[in-house]
């Protein structure tokens, strides 16, 4: 069986150094798989290259089977992949509404259903949807951000630190959220800070150091694995 | 007073003129993140297209406006395509030397295909009308029509910006050039649109200036200065500013008149921007595109 | 002596270009080393020009001047003339981004023109100052080859202190500020404050450069600095020969002034009426020029030759 992503081998980095050293990641249909790891792992950079958004040097990137390695990121989209970076993930001078449809760009035809759907999800977003982005709270532009990246209705959605800078009720709403998406069928890859609470919703995750492939194990195993919690989890 | 009136009037003229240049600096700004120097003289050939276009058919004067514009909305994407494209691709700070020097080739090019003499759409001489209720206050048609025109164009450029598809498209790349990457939008059919509004508004700039004065090979590049100045008076990157920006340098600029010789006038406009510059760098108003 | 026929032209030619080097120079301070757009080389130029005329002309009732002052006297006026000036924009526009500068110097150098066009009392307004001496005037030494000599000297002078500069401790933050603000931010340096000395620097090597040409032509007129002599063939000088390599910025200026000479026979081969015209012709082709320097080469003949200080960050979209 093909697996909806599959990243094998990557490696790539900055101005000729390499961040990544053989990060290998698989992602299937309808599930929640959570990378975490130290700080400088290579976690962020790894979901950028997955995404066309750093050059892979070395290895490739397979979404349902077809070869996307350093694919433009127009035609990320056009496949179905979004991505959701940490910062500056909004339009701020844009007005949620503009935010969603900037997101259906690349759809043709009628999007009232697609935003529908996403003010489904995220009702809060439907009351303030005349209201500008750049003006919103963090965990409000999330949403935002979540819903814009869902307009093009994708079959994988990629969460760069979603809950960061969030308070911890913001935190078990915007986890509950995903899994919501999940459960729609939609496959999620996500970078965790809060690694318990991420590996806790998690189907499988992977533990990155140095760019490597530490551990990778489903989310409960991983939580339970000693050696993970001291090293990675703060004990 | 009446003739502090009749300064406001001219004042609202020009102010109409450099917004059109202003908008098209200030979006080329916001999307390509460069001052574009050739825009002054986007607005010579733009005005010279016209000319063109209205003597080769034998129109009227007025019809220079639309065939300026669409003439230099095809050049402008013309020059993005040839030149700015690739040293976009390399160099992006390059760009700013490659527009000072496509400034000067345009204007040469305006002085080989059509001379360097002073040049009119209209022979003859325009009567003003006299409003004697204001102490004979002379206003000049083309002044009036200048004035609705811009004001038309202004609101076209903001239903197209909040109304359309493109619009929003443009918007959204002034704000966040990488998201807007990322949500897949395609930056080089952005960017093409804004050299065709660009230039198309840069046309009109010109088209007004030669129906007001006269068309010469240095028209623009003149105007070059008050037109930087209403676009970092707006906050550059923002259109909205520049039309405050444009009216504030335009009606200053005429004003000015009162107390400095008239050949300073372009000074004004740098010195307003300058006091911008140190005070406020970030324009007068918030928020972009 | 009295030289002719070619060597008049080639003296003549040489000395043009060594004064463009030194326009070169200063520019190459300012936007080869710490990558400040300077698009206002031309109201330097200007300043420097006008300062030595007004310092060293005999007087005359119509305007400001007769000071009668020695070439060296005008010359150091001219430097510290175009030195205010630059310390104005320089103030101004230090902590701006490039982009502004670019603006800011485009407007000074359009009102200093605007200036000298119209303020009579000093400038003689568009009728400019004439009789500006070379040194030696009236001395057995006077030549034009003499000049040649004069200029040259400096232009050597300036390349070793703006050599000195580049490799100096200082050259090195510069770059540095260039290659990468916000590390040399981090890094504790006033960076604003380096910006402005390199800005002054360059500005006062130009001044020095105007003040070179007006004893060479012997007359400053407002029209000598229209942007497209006083700054945009500086701006190809220093392109084509390399942008941040001296040695190129004085190679950019021979080879560019003897290309825009050369187009200047070649357009003279058309007939008397078509003078206008040609002129646009020369500009329209060493416009061209500029456009496929900048696409095919933006590093010119001689590149910076110096390492990167810190590696290019060419991962940003």
């Amino acid at each position: 069986m093909t697996m909806l992503l599959e990243a094998s081998g990557l490696y790539g980095g900055y101005g000729g150094v390499d961040i990544l050293n053989g990060t290998n990641l698989t992602v299937g249909d309808d599930e929640i798989v959570v990378i975490v790891g130290p700080n400088g792992a290579g976690k962020s950079t790894a979901m950028k290259a997955v995404f066309g958004l750093l050059h892979v040097r070395q290895g490739h990137v397979r979404y349902r089977g077809d070869d996307i390695t350093n694919a433009r990121p127009e035609q990320m989209v056009r496949r179905g992949i979004a991505y959701v970076p940490q910062e500056h993930n909004v339009f701020p001078s844009m007005s949620v509404r503009e935010n969603l449809e900037m997101g259906a760009y690349l759809m043709s035809g009628d999007i009232s259903a697609r935003m529908e759907r996403v003010f489904g999800l995220f009702p809060k977003l439907r009351e303030r949807r005349h209201q500008q982005a750049g003006l919103m709270s963090g965990g409000e532009r999330q949403m935002v951000a979540m819903g814009r990246a869902l307009m093009i209705e994708p079959s994988l959605l990629m969460l760069d630190e979603p809950t960061a800078g969030l308070s911890p009720l913001l935190i078990d709403e915007t986890f509950e959220r995903i899994r919501e998406i999940r459960d729609l069928g939609i496959g999620v890859l996500m970078v965790e800070q809060n690694a318990k609470q991420a590996l806790a919703i998690a189907d499988r995750g992977y533990v990155l150091a140095t760019g490597r492939n530490r551990y990778e194990d489903t989310g409960p195993n991983l939580l339970a694995n000693q050696e993970v919690a001291e090293m990675f989890l703060g004990g | 007073m009446n003739e502090i009136v009749q300064l406001l009037i001219y004042g609202v003229v020009l102010g109409s003129i450099l917004t059109m240049g202003a908008i098209g600096v200030s979006m080329i700004f916001g999307i390509l993140r460069f001052a574009h120097f050739a825009h002054g003289d986007f607005m010579t050939l733009g005005a010279y297209i016209g000319l063109a276009f209205i003597s080769a058919f034998g129109l009227s004067p007025w019809w220079a406006l639309p065939s300026g514009m669409i003439g230099m909305a095809a050049v402008a994407v013309l020059i993005d395509k040839v030149l700015y494209q690739r040293i976009r691709r390399t160099q992006p700070v390059i760009l700013l030397i490659s527009s000072f020097g496509m400034a000067l080739v345009i204007r040469a090019a305006v002085q080989l295909i059509w001379g360097s003499d002073n040049q009119s759409y209209a022979k003859g001489i325009q009567f003003p009308w006299r409003l004697d209720i204001l102490g004979g206050l002379r206003i000049k048609p083309d002044h009036v029509w200048i004035v609705l025109i811009a004001f038309a164009l202004v609101v076209a450029v903001h239903l197209f910006l909040t109304r359309t598809k493109m619009g929003k498209a443009m918007r959204a790349m002034s704000d966040n050039m990488d998201l807007a990457l990322i949500t897949g939008i395609p930056a080089e059919r952005v960017i093409t649109w804004t050299w065709v509004i660009g230039g198309g508004l840069a046309a009109a700039a010109g088209v007004f200036l030669g129906i007001d004065t006269r068309l010469y090979p240095v028209m623009g590049w003149t105007a070059l200065l008050p037109v930087f100045a209403a676009a970092i008076l707006g906050g550059i990157g923002r259109p909205y500013g520049a039309i405050a920006g444009g009216m504030v340098i335009g009606i200053a600029m005429e004003m000015s008149t009162l107390v400095i010789p008239a050949a300073y006038k372009p000074a004004v406009a740098f010195a307003i921007m300058v006091v911008m510059l140190v005070v406020r760098p970030q324009g007068l108003f918030k928020g972009t595109l | 002596m009295e030289l002719s026929g070619f060597s008049a032209y080639l003296v003549s030619f040489l000395t043009f270009a060594g004064i463009y080097a030194v326009l070169a120079l200063g520019l190459n301070m300012q936007w080869g080393f710490t990558g400040q757009f300077n698009i206002g080389v031309a109201g330097f130029f200007a300043v420097g020009a006008y300062t030595t005329a007004i310092l060293t002309t005999p007087g005359s009732p119509a305007y400001l001047g007769g000071f009668g002052m020695p070439f060296l006297v005008g010359l150091g006026g001219a430097v510290i003339t175009s030195s205010i000036i630059g310390v104005i924009i320089g103030l101004i526009t230090a902590r701006l981004r490039t982009d502004y500068l670019a603006i800011a110097t485009i407007g000074i150098a359009e009102i200093i023109r605007l200036f000298l066009k119209n303020e009579d009392w000093l400038t003689n307004g568009v009728r400019g100052i004439p009789a500006v001496q070379r040194p030696f005037a009236d001395t057995a030494l006077d030549s034009p080859l003499t000049y040649l000599l004069v200029v040259a000297l400096f232009v050597v002078g300036v390349y070793f202190l703006v050599e000195r500069a580049y490799v100096s401790p200082w050259g090195r933050v510069l770059r540095a500020i260039r290659e990468n603000e916000p590390a040399s931010a981090a890094a504790g340096k006033d960076i604003a404050r380096f910006r402005l000395q390199a800005f002054v620097v360059g500005s006062a090597i130009m001044g020095l450069g105007g003040g070179l040409y007006a004893h060479f032509f012997g007359f400053v007129s407002p029209e000598a600095f229209r942007p497209l002599y006083g700054t945009f063939l500086i701006w190809v000088m220093l392109i084509a020969g390399g942008s941040g390599n001296n040695r190129g910025a004085i190679l950019g200026a021979v080879i560019v002034w003897g290309l825009w000479s050369g187009t200047e026979m070649l357009t003279g081969m058309l007939p008397s009426e078509y003078s206008t015209q040609a002129a646009a012709l020369r500009v329209l082709l060493i416009g061209a020029l500029l456009q496929v320097i900048l696409v095919t080469r933006p590093e010119g003949i001689l590149p910076e030759k110096a390492p990167r200080l810190i590696a290019r960050r060419r991962d940003k979209q």
